[in-house]
Order: C-alpha cells, then structure tokens, then sequence
C-alpha cells in the first residue's frame, strides 16, 4: 500500500526523483486515482461514459472500477478524482433522495439534483470533496441535461463536459465537434444519439493512447425516456 | 398544501437575536457531537477556528473582469464568461453576473463556487426580509448584510469581491462593492479583477453622467474587450445588465471573435 505522500505532487502525477536534501513527507487525507468520465446532452437523449481504470501512483488498483452511479431512472452522476470521496458522495447523495422520496413522493429531478450536489460540496468548503462531479440526465422537459461541477460545489448546466485526468484533452475536442468552435463554413446539425454515441467511443480511445490514468475498459450509461441502458467497449490495457 | 420538512440539523441550533438562517449540515458528521457551537448553525469545523492545513491537491477559478457604474440611464453591469483554474479554461460560458432580486444584480469575482452560493444565500436572507418586513431591503442595506455575513469567514481562504448594483424604492440607482476581506465601499464606478485595471483606463476615459443607454453599453463592452485582449485569464464572452426603476434587463451575449466587434474598435 503506498501512502498519499508529498512524492505524487499537487495534482497526483509522480514529481521527478532527485535528491535536494532532507525533505520532510507530511501525510495527505487525499490521493488521485485518475479516471475520467464525459457526459453528452441531445434533443431527448443524455450519455454519461466513464473509463474503468483506478490507479494510484505507478500502480493500478482495479481494472473495472466504473465511474459511473445511477442516482434515479432519468439521472446519473460520473464521478472522478479520490475514489474514497467518490465512494462516499454517492451514499450521501442516494440516502438524501431516499428522503426527498419519502417526504415528498416523488423523484429528484436532475436541476434539483444539481442544485442539492452543490449544496453538499459546499458544506465541506474548507475540507473539500477531491471529486470532479458530472450530472448527465434528461430534465423536466424531456431535453437532455448535463450539470458539469468543480470540487467545491461550483456548477452549471453545459451541452457537454469532460472531466477527470484526461479532461484537458478531450474538452477541446467536443469544443470542435460537438460545439462546431472555432469552425467556419460548417452547418449546426443537431447531434443524434447514433453519432453521439460513436463521437464519445473515438473520444476516449483516444484518451487512452494519450493519458496514462485512462483506459482498460469504457462503461457508457444512456439516459432516454425509456430507461437506462449500459454498454462496455473495451480500450487499451496498457 | 406541502408539509415542511424538518432536518435533524435544525433541532441542533438554538435560537439567536441575530437571524441569520440555517445552513444545511452534512448528515454523515451529525453522528459526532458539534465542538463549537457558532449562532450560525454550520457543521462542525466550518469555519475552522484554526488555519488550514491540509494543502488542496487542485485550484479553483480565479481571474476576471468585471464593470459596473452608474449613469443617467441606470446602472450597468459588465463581466467576461471566461472561468480559469490555473492554466486551463474551465469553463468559457460562465455566468459571472447573477440576480439576486429583479431589482438587484451583483457582479462576482474571486472564486466561482463561492461567489455563486454567497449570491444564493443572499437572495434568501433578501427575500426573507421582504417577507418579514414588507418592503425590499435596500442596496445598501444588502451591501452591509453580505459583508457582515462573509466576516466570520475573514483569514480564510473564502474569496469574493461583488459588486451590487440595484434600484433603490423606485427613486435612484446605487452600486456598493462588498470584498470578503471585509472592505464595503459606495460609488459610481467599480471594476474587479484581474483585469480591472485595464477595463478602468477605459472607463476613465469615456464614463459621464449624461450617457444614452446605447452608448453605455457599448462602453462597459469596449472596457470588457480591452481587458480581455490583454489579460490571459479574462476572455470569451461579455455579458452586460441593465438595471432601471422596472427592474434589471439583460443584452444579448457577444462574442469577441465576432469581426464585427473587432471593426468597431478599429473605428474609434
């Protein structure tokens, strides 16, 4: 078992190994265990996929380690970051709607969710939850709905959101193609689940060749107004 | 009608002249006993009575522009959408002006979670007074209540610069600058951020009583554009309110790519 120490750095990559002297190793509450997870919002659809590896360091410590909870039949939730607050934030989160549903007689809705996540994150402003949070799911309408969250509770509603170790290289990507950015010349078709759905497997097969915390498996969750359904593809392994 | 439902949390608190409202506890430390009773009812250890020491493995969102003055017309409010966390453009659709009420707007700067919960707890302790005193607090009065509210919190590492900018009772418009360090200053022309000093050599230079409401706006736009050409952490799009004696009135979001935006400068 390797301890959290000041050896993994801020941002949980390894710090280079030279010798400048007596360095002092403080205990750190929290670790990095990489993963990274991606949500999509279309006309009646919404895709939350998350990769299934959970590393720490030089090691991996599960290869099917899935970040991916379903919340309710229209919601789910890709969590990434320190596994151990992950795990913990998604009991928080289920035993909260368990009581909206027995005091209210109803589901959460996806915005409720969003505004109550943010709510948890915040209470703990000064003893943050190491968590990326991404809230794929459709809303009220029907429409599909991503909420994209920063670690202390700040969120907002997007069409689409990366978060995670790989965030920084797949962002710019949907940017191009989802968002059709810095693009000219070029017709705004909506997006279909079809191609949605496609776009996101290049995506992260793509992370997998370049970030070394993604990879071994991809688990996609789709949220339509039939229910949700699961699909795994599986990525490189090295 | 829907029942209310009582939260553990609230059997917790005692009562206390100063009625600030309730902050919901997280359920998983109500198991150990509260250490330090505050008349707040926070979770334990919030805010922490010593200086924190466990280092954050990741930054939040800082770096900004955002404007606000007062003219013959109104008040306007201007930002950048640009949200960064260290290096990397976490967000470039933020929104860095929220209402509070529809005749109070309050420009955020400093981090973004922050900055968006404080607003919201504002806005309920707003409406709470309305509902408790009949009539809607003034600017000043929300400016001095903000402030109050962010000062337990003061050496942490909370960090909100706002400007209110509202309509006071149907007579006149007035714009107060809140930090979480503790300062509240009154004025006519605020600009906070990391970009603000480049947004106030515009301003200086084109801000008069006498302004129409189109040229106005343009001004706040071209102050936002300037800071945003030249500091890296403010960019994307610009946002601008416009708040009169009927309420706040939001203009269209403009690119700052869009050539036509680029034309105009090249015409001044």
């Amino acid at each position: 078992i390797m301890f959290a120490t000041q050896v993994h750095g801020d941002n949980g990559k390894m710090k280079e190994y030279h010798y400048t002297g007596p360095v002092e190793h403080r205990f750190s509450p929290y670790s990095f265990n990489g993963g990274t997870v991606l949500a999509v919002a279309g006309e009646d659809f919404a895709i939350v996929a998350s990769d299934t590896r959970l590393s720490e360091g030089y090691s991996i410590h599960s290869r099917d380690s899935p970040k991916c909870y379903k919340l309710t039949d229209t919601t789910v939730i890709g969590c990434s970051g320190f596994h151990g607050d992950c795990l913990t934030l998604t009991k928080i989160i289920d035993a909260r709607l368990k009581m909206y549903k027995h005091s209210n007689n109803k589901s959460m809705t996806s915005g409720a969710i969003a505004a109550m996540l943010s709510t948890i994150l915040y209470g703990r402003r000064f003893f943050p939850y190491y968590v990326y949070n991404i809230i794929g799911g459709l809303d009220e309408e029907g429409r599909g709905a991503v909420y994209s969250f920063d670690p202390v509770g700040s969120y907002q509603r997007d069409t689409y959101k990366a978060g995670g170790s790989a965030s920084a290289m797949l962002q710019p990507l949907l940017d191009n193609q989802i968002g059709f950015k810095n693009m000219e010349g070029v017709q705004h078709l909506p997006l279909s689940q079809e191609k949605a759905l496609q776009l996101v497997k290049d995506v992260f097969i793509s992370a997998a060749e370049r970030d070394v915390y993604t990879g071994d498996a991809l688990r996609i969750c789709i949220v339509t107004k039939d229910g949700i359904k699961e699909e795994n593809v599986p990525l490189r392994k090295d | 009608c829907r029942e209310r439902r009582e939260l553990p949390c609230r059997s917790s608190s005692f009562e206390t002249p100063i009625k600030y409202g309730r902050f919901y506890c997280n359920f998983i430390i109500l198991s150990q006993p509260c250490p330090i009773q505050f008349v707040l009812s926070f979770p334990p250890g919030f805010p922490p009575s010593c200086s924190p020491s466990v280092p954050l493995p990741f930054t939040m969102s800082h770096g900004t522009t955002t404007l606000a003055f007062i003219f013959q017309g109104g008040v306007i409010a201007a930002a950048d959408t640009r949200s960064s966390c260290n290096g990397l453009v976490a967000c470039p659709a933020s929104q860095k002006i929220l209402p509070v009420h529809s005749h109070l707007v309050g420009t955020t700067s400093g981090t973004s979670a922050d900055c968006a919960l404080w607003k919201r707890i504002l806005a309920r302790e707003l409406r709470l007074y309305q509902l408790r005193h009949g009539r809607r607090l003034s600017t000043a009065g929300a400016a001095k209540l903000l402030a109050h509210m962010l000062h337990p919190f003061k050496g942490t590492e909370l960090c909100v610069a706002a400007t209110l900018c509202g309509w006071d009772g149907g007579e006149r418009p007035s714009l107060y600058y809140v930090c979480s360090d503790g300062t509240r200053l009154q004025g006519e022309l605020f600009s906070v951020g990391s970009g603000s000093p480049y947004a106030y050599s515009v301003l200086d230079g084109g801000v008069r009583w006498g302004l129409t409401v189109e040229e106005a706006t343009s001004l706040a736009r071209q102050a936002v554009y300037r800071a945003t050409h030249r500091d890296a952490y403010s960019g994307n799009c610009v946002d601008v309110y416009h708040i009169t004696s009927k309420g706040w009135a939001r203009r269209d979001r403009e690119d700052q790519l869009q050539p036509r935006f680029q034309k105009s400068w090249e015409a001044v």
